[in-house]
């Protein structure tokens, strides 16, 4: 680790032969090089998953269309959903945990450097295999047959008699393989936090980025292994003629449903944690103020946690459970609403009475704090478990979940992008096509899931390759399909704002948002090693305390 | 951001013109569900305007200014009295909703079955509906008759729901909430539309390669019609000699596998009952009208109308198609 | 290059965090317990549910010398690194095989009664429910035994060849932690299929 180390990687770039520098990120075990390679791994199957989620919308533009067939119409919907949930949004968190977490927190490195290059390694050959069934599905010479069976693969649609070939065994290896990856991953970020932490550090001193992550992995733990332990099971129904799923011999479709679930839920808040983390550290930073309420916004994060382990059947309301498991699970979900309020309202505190300013990364987060107060809403009508019999299955849930996920998690993700990229980088993206790509994508965004509660509303199922005309739906459905290709130009903009300021953009410098965090303590990008020597902390806001030693953060705590 | 708007005003607009919304219900469930999403959407409208207010207003009052360019603001780091008021308040909506909500649960899913109710078992079959009258010895497919059930001498139709295969989902927006039917865990659900007319829906849960296209249609009948559709259906088919060659056609083919036409040898049961197959107005739950057209082209190929149902396609000749066509014309 | 931290307050004075070993074996556990308890859940459900035989309580028969060695397995893994961590290396070595062969006891009694289930009852993992859930419970559970078995070995190869020192002492008290895992959750299968289960 000599000096040249420093230097920007850009530089050295040209210097190496390409086989080299192949070689080097493929055995490398630097954390910062993993979390980029989850993160350029989950923006690739971010447009995979983007131009299946294209091919629906063309397919639904307008009744009776024969754009696809029912068949493959069935294989996008699930290739759409799977490859969302487990290939773009948790390794892109995951990557972008791995970069920031031992920055941090004044760490070196990861705790198990190793097992970080495996995890990653597991998941990205996860997504290989899965994209593998359009070829092999059907075994050799029958090909193209990727899984069909939602990405909740409810059985018994899984069985063998429904689910011939291996499409679906697919769908199940490659995600176990790559729920084992995340779940090293989630014990590599726990090991790291309770046990890397620089002198000082102290858990209550610990940036919130820190923190939630801590709870996210927790959660990977207890959330992603009864998936696991359920895929297992397919596995012995379909390959050992075991009968788990199996109606005829007894075996219950609901129990499936249930330990999906059991997964499926508390998945939704691993996804929408490392969001919510992502806020408390840019809105106290463009707002020009600490977090308000610290301390609440921790208790209330490990409250959600706890509290969405009990809510899974509100997916299942329509499955016909009795009034009391209805009312239990009704009672249960809307209770997350109350913690998830609070941090809410704890960013309108930070922001109240500060100095906001509008650069791109804000302009996501706010994006994310109007979208998700709406999204939040919808799920808690959902919730009203009367109301799901009729929301249920329909595009209603659709449009609340993207609300979440695109309008929320994706809007909070961009923000990350904007404000991280530079300490990546060394380089910084450009504002101008980032209020561009911000816009379009608020306006496309707007458009297509806005709308597309109505046909919801309107008595129109998810999971349709096409519909009948004359119930209204035509319209709304066009509209909806223009606004994801606006989306698309949305995401164009960005991809080549990334490409274009990493070799053209402003040099960024240490601190280019005159933020507070330790990694804005080193350089852009950071040295292997990252701190030359390894940092003493005093409070929360180590750079503010040094910014400001008239008045620092730790006389406060 | 005008989505909660838009939620409580355009869907009214709109349900005049889709038979299909949530917004304009025929029956008691469909109702009070209705009922408790109005409180609900209110209660949630009023969130969301509190908020968004809030937020409005501290991106447009906090907003950075030259004035206060170079000085930070002052550095607050929370407050537990306005952490408590915005901790009880939400628990406080929460117990309200909640409280609603329980009482719609109970009132729908623990209704009793009153004496003069009707009992259909709904089965669902990949791509097809099976409606079974066990009291009154009918079995038929897709279109579902029910009585209207008036308020003084209510006459509810309570389903039975089972599943031969896969999950489905019975969805009728206008009626009734949807329940799922589900390989071994029979569902109950009820129904007691107030007006007469045919009412719309489909299958909502994903059940394999054309859930798109298993339609439902519900008759809802005035008592006379009701009785004279039972009678109807009571009868066993039509024997009319003139179509013998399509009959006998059909006897011959593997039709009676997975048919039934009652007082013939076809007694199959893997697809729809075709004895009284002409009092439905549609073909292959809703792919098509009913239509002697579309009888030959379903006869002919399947798959051409509805790819991926289950029939397959018998590769009859020309003339043999006709004939199961006239055939099937007739049952009536 | 500037590393830096605040101007000189209070460094604390002591400043330890746990090992970091533990705490992931610790996470580990957390998510196979997680793991365990989805099987356990579907076993329980089950019970009873098979629409042909046999039935748990005609075949099953309490495997209780072999509960018994995999339960002391526990205490001498226990020992053998407690006598690690005193540099006790003959000692450690010792309890280390004996850990290893009452492991093995147990595998060669899961491995005989499944053989007497399968050839004398007809029981097999596609025969009912009975069969499915107990031999992936079972299964799963004789599976972690291996895994354990397997990594126990290379310790002691390690250690033959005299590579185990005490300063290595948490690394392998980290592998007792699994050890101890791996017999709790016997505790738990057992009671759940030889107790409960009939
Ligand atoms: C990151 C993702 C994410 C998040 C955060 C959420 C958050 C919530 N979700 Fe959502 N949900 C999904 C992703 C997510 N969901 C997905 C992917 C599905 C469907 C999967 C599929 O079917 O394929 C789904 C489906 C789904 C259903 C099942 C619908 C169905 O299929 O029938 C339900 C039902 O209850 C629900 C409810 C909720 C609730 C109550 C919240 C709450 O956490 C929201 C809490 C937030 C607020 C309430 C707003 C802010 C709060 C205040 C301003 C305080 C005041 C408010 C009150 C007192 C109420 N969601
Ligand atoms: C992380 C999660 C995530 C994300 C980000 C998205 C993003 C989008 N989703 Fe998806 N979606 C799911 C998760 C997600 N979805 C899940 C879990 C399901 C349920 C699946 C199931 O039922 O089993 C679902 C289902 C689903 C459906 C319902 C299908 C059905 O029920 O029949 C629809 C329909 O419109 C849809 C649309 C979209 C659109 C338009 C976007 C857009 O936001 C996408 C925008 C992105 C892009 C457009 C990519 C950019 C592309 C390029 C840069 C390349 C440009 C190339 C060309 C123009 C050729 N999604
Ligand atoms: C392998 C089983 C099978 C065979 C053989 C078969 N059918 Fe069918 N048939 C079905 C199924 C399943 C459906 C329902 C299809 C759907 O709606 O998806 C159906 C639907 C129909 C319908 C429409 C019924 C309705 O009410 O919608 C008609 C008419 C019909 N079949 C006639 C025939 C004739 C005539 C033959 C012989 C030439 C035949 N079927 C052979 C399985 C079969
Ligand atoms: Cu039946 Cu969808
Ligand atoms: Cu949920």
């Amino acid at each position: 680790m000599s000096s040249d180390a420093i230097t920007i990687p850009a530089l050295q770039i040209q210097e190496k032969p390409w086989v080299d520098l192949l070689h080097e990120w493929v055995t490398t075990v630097d954390h910062k090089r993993l979390g980029i390679l989850y993160i350029v791994y989950a923006l690739v199957f971010l447009v995979f998953g983007g131009i299946e989620a294209l091919i629906i919308r063309v397919q639904l533009m307008h009744s009776h269309n024969n754009f696809v067939s029912p068949q493959v119409f069935n294989r996008m919907f699930t290739m759409h959903g799977t490859t969302m949930i487990f290939f773009v949004v948790m390794p892109v968190l995951f990557g972008f945990a791995n970069y920031l977490v031992p920055l941090m927190i004044g760490a070196r490195d990861m705790a198990f450097p190793r097992l970080n290059a495996f995890s990653f390694w597991l998941s990205a050959f996860g997504g290989l295999l899965l994209y593998f069934s359009f070829l092999g599905g059907s075994g050799l010479y029958g090909a193209g047959s990727a899984p069909d069976v939602g990405w909740w693969a409810y059985a018994p649609l899984t069985a063998r008699a429904f689910s011939p070939g291996h499409s679906s065994d697919y769908w199940t290896l490659a995600l176990l393989v790559s729920g084992f990856g995340s779940i090293g991953t989630s014990i590599n970020i726990i090991a790291t936090i309770l046990c890397l932490r620089c002198p000082g550090m102290k858990l209550n001193r610990m940036p919130l980025l820190a923190w939630l992550n801590l709870v996210m992995a927790g959660m990977v733990l207890i959330a992603i292994t009864p998936l696991s332990a359920a895929q297992i099971m397919l596995l012995i129904d379909r390959y050992l003629g075991g009968h788990f799923f199996d109606a005829q011999a007894g075996g219950s479709a609901v129990l499936w449903m249930h330990f999906f679930w059991i997964f499926g839920h508390p998945e939704v808040y691993i996804l929408v944690i490392p969001a919510f983390a992502f806020l408390s550290e840019i809105v106290p930073v463009f707002s020009r103020k600490p977090i308000f309420g610290y301390p609440v916004m921790v208790a209330a994060t490990i409250c959600i946690a706890f509290v969405s382990l009990s809510v899974w059947a509100h997916h299942m309301f329509t499955v016909g459970m009795n009034s009391y498991a209805n009312s239990f699970f009704a009672i249960t979900t809307m209770a997350v609403g109350i913690p998830t309020g609070i941090k809410i309202f704890n960013w309108i505190g930070t922001m109240w009475g500060g100095r906001i300013l509008f650069k791109v990364p804000m302009l996501f987060c706010l994006g994310f704090l109007f979208q998700f107060l709406i999204a939040g809403l919808t799920g808690i009508m959902q919730a009203a478990a009367p109301f799901d019999w009729q929301l249920s299955l329909s595009y209603f849930v659709v449009a609340h979940f993207h609300y979440v996920i695109v309008g929320g998690i994706l809007f909070a993700l961009f923000g990350a992008f904007y404000y991280w990229c530079p300490k990546m980088t060394g380089r910084m993206l450009s504002e101008r096509l980032g209020r561009w790509h911000f816009w379009l994508f608020v306006i496309g965004f707007h458009m297509t899931f806005d709308v597309m509660h109505i046909p919801g509303l309107l008595g129109m199922p998810r999971r349709i390759y096409t519909y009948e005309p004359g119930r209204g739906w035509d319209t709304l459905n066009l509209i909806v399909s223009i606004g994801a290709f606006i989306q698309a130009i949305a995401i164009l903009v960005f991809v080549w704002n990334l490409i274009s300021s990493y070799f053209k953009g402003a040099k960024a410098g240490n601190d280019p948002w005159d933020a507070w965090t330790l990694e804005w303590s080193t350089s852009s990008p950071p040295p292997p090693y990252n701190f030359a020597t390894i940092p003493v902390v005093a409070s929360r806001r180590p750079l503010w305390d040094l910014k400001h030693p008239e008045d620092p953060d730790s006389l406060y705590e | 951001m005008f989505v909660l708007s838009s939620l409580l005003l355009a869907p009214k607009a709109l349900a005049q013109h889709s038979q299909t919304s949530i917004f304009a219900p025929q029956s008691t469930p469909a109702k009070s569900i209705l009922d408790l999403s109005i409180f609900v959407l209110s209660i949630t409208g009023i969130i969301f305007v509190v908020v968004f207010t809030l937020l409005v207003y501290s991106i447009s009052k906090f907003r950075a200014k030259p004035a206060n360019a170079n000085s930070e603001p002052a550095q607050v780091y929370g407050s537990n009295q306005i952490e408590m008021a915005w901790t009880i308040i939400p628990i406080l909506i929460v117990v309200v909703l909640f409280l609603a909500t329980a009482r719609v649960i109970h009132a729908i899913q623990d209704a009793p079955e009153p004496a003069g109710a009707v009992e259909v078992t709904a089965i669902g079959h990949q791509y097809w509906w099976e409606f079974r009258y066990p009291k009154l010895g009918i079995v038929t497919a897709n279109e579902l008759h029910i009585p209207v059930s008036d308020p003084i001498h209510p006459t509810p139709t309570f389903l039975q729901l089972l599943s031969a295969d896969t999950d489905h989902s019975f969805w009728i927006p206008v009626l009734a909430g949807k329940t799922d039917l589900i390989p071994n865990h029979p569902n109950r659900m009820w129904m007691d539309p107030h007006r007469t007319g045919i009412f719309l829906g489909q299958c909502a849960q994903y059940c394999g390669v054309q859930h798109a296209k298993m339609l439902l249609r519900v008759s809802v009948d005035s008592p006379q019609d009701f009785a004279a559709w039972v009678r109807g259906q009571q009868q066993p088919a039509v024997q009319d000699q003139s179509v013998m060659t399509g009959r006998q056609v059909f006897e011959h083919t593997a039709c009676i596998n997975c048919h039934t036409v009652s007082g013939t040898p076809a007694d199959g049961r893997f697809g729809p009952d075709l004895t009284h197959l002409m009092s439905r107005t549609t073909i292959a739950a809703g792919a098509a009208e009913n239509t002697p057209q579309n009888l030959r082209l379903w006869i002919d190929d399947p798959d051409a109308m509805k790819h991926g149902s289950l029939m397959p396609a018998m590769k009859l000749s020309d003339a043999d198609v006709d004939a199961v066509a006239s055939y099937m014309e007739t049952l009536r | 290059m500037s590393a830096v931290a605040s101007s000189a307050v209070e460094i604390p004075p002591a400043w330890t965090l746990p090992y970091r070993g533990k705490v992931a074996m610790a996470s580990l556990i957390i998510a196979e317990s997680a793991i365990f308890t989805i099987f356990v859940v579907a076993y329980l459900f089950y019970l009873g549910k098979s629409l042909t035989g046999p039935t748990p309580r005609e075949v099953l028969e309490t495997p209780i010398f072999f509960t018994i060695c995999l339960l002391s397995s526990s205490i001498t893994v226990h020992f053998a690194s407690k006598s690690l961590e005193r540099n006790n290396r003959a000692t450690f070595l010792a309890l280390w095989s004996l850990t290893i062969i009452l492991g093995g006891l147990f595998l060669f009694g899961t491995g005989i009664e499944w053989h007497r289930l399968i050839y004398e009852h007809g029981l097999k993992i596609s025969t009912n429910l009975f069969g499915t859930t107990y031999y992936s419970l079972v299964g799963l559970h004789a599976f972690h035994v291996s895994a354990g078995l397997i990594m126990l070995t290379i310790v002691l190869i390690f250690g033959l060849a005299g590579q185990v020192h005490e300063d290595q002492f948490r690394r392998v008290g980290v592998l007792a932690l699994y050890w101890h895992f791996v017999d709790a959750v016997w505790v738990v299968v057992f009671t759940v299929v030889y107790i409960v289960g009939r």
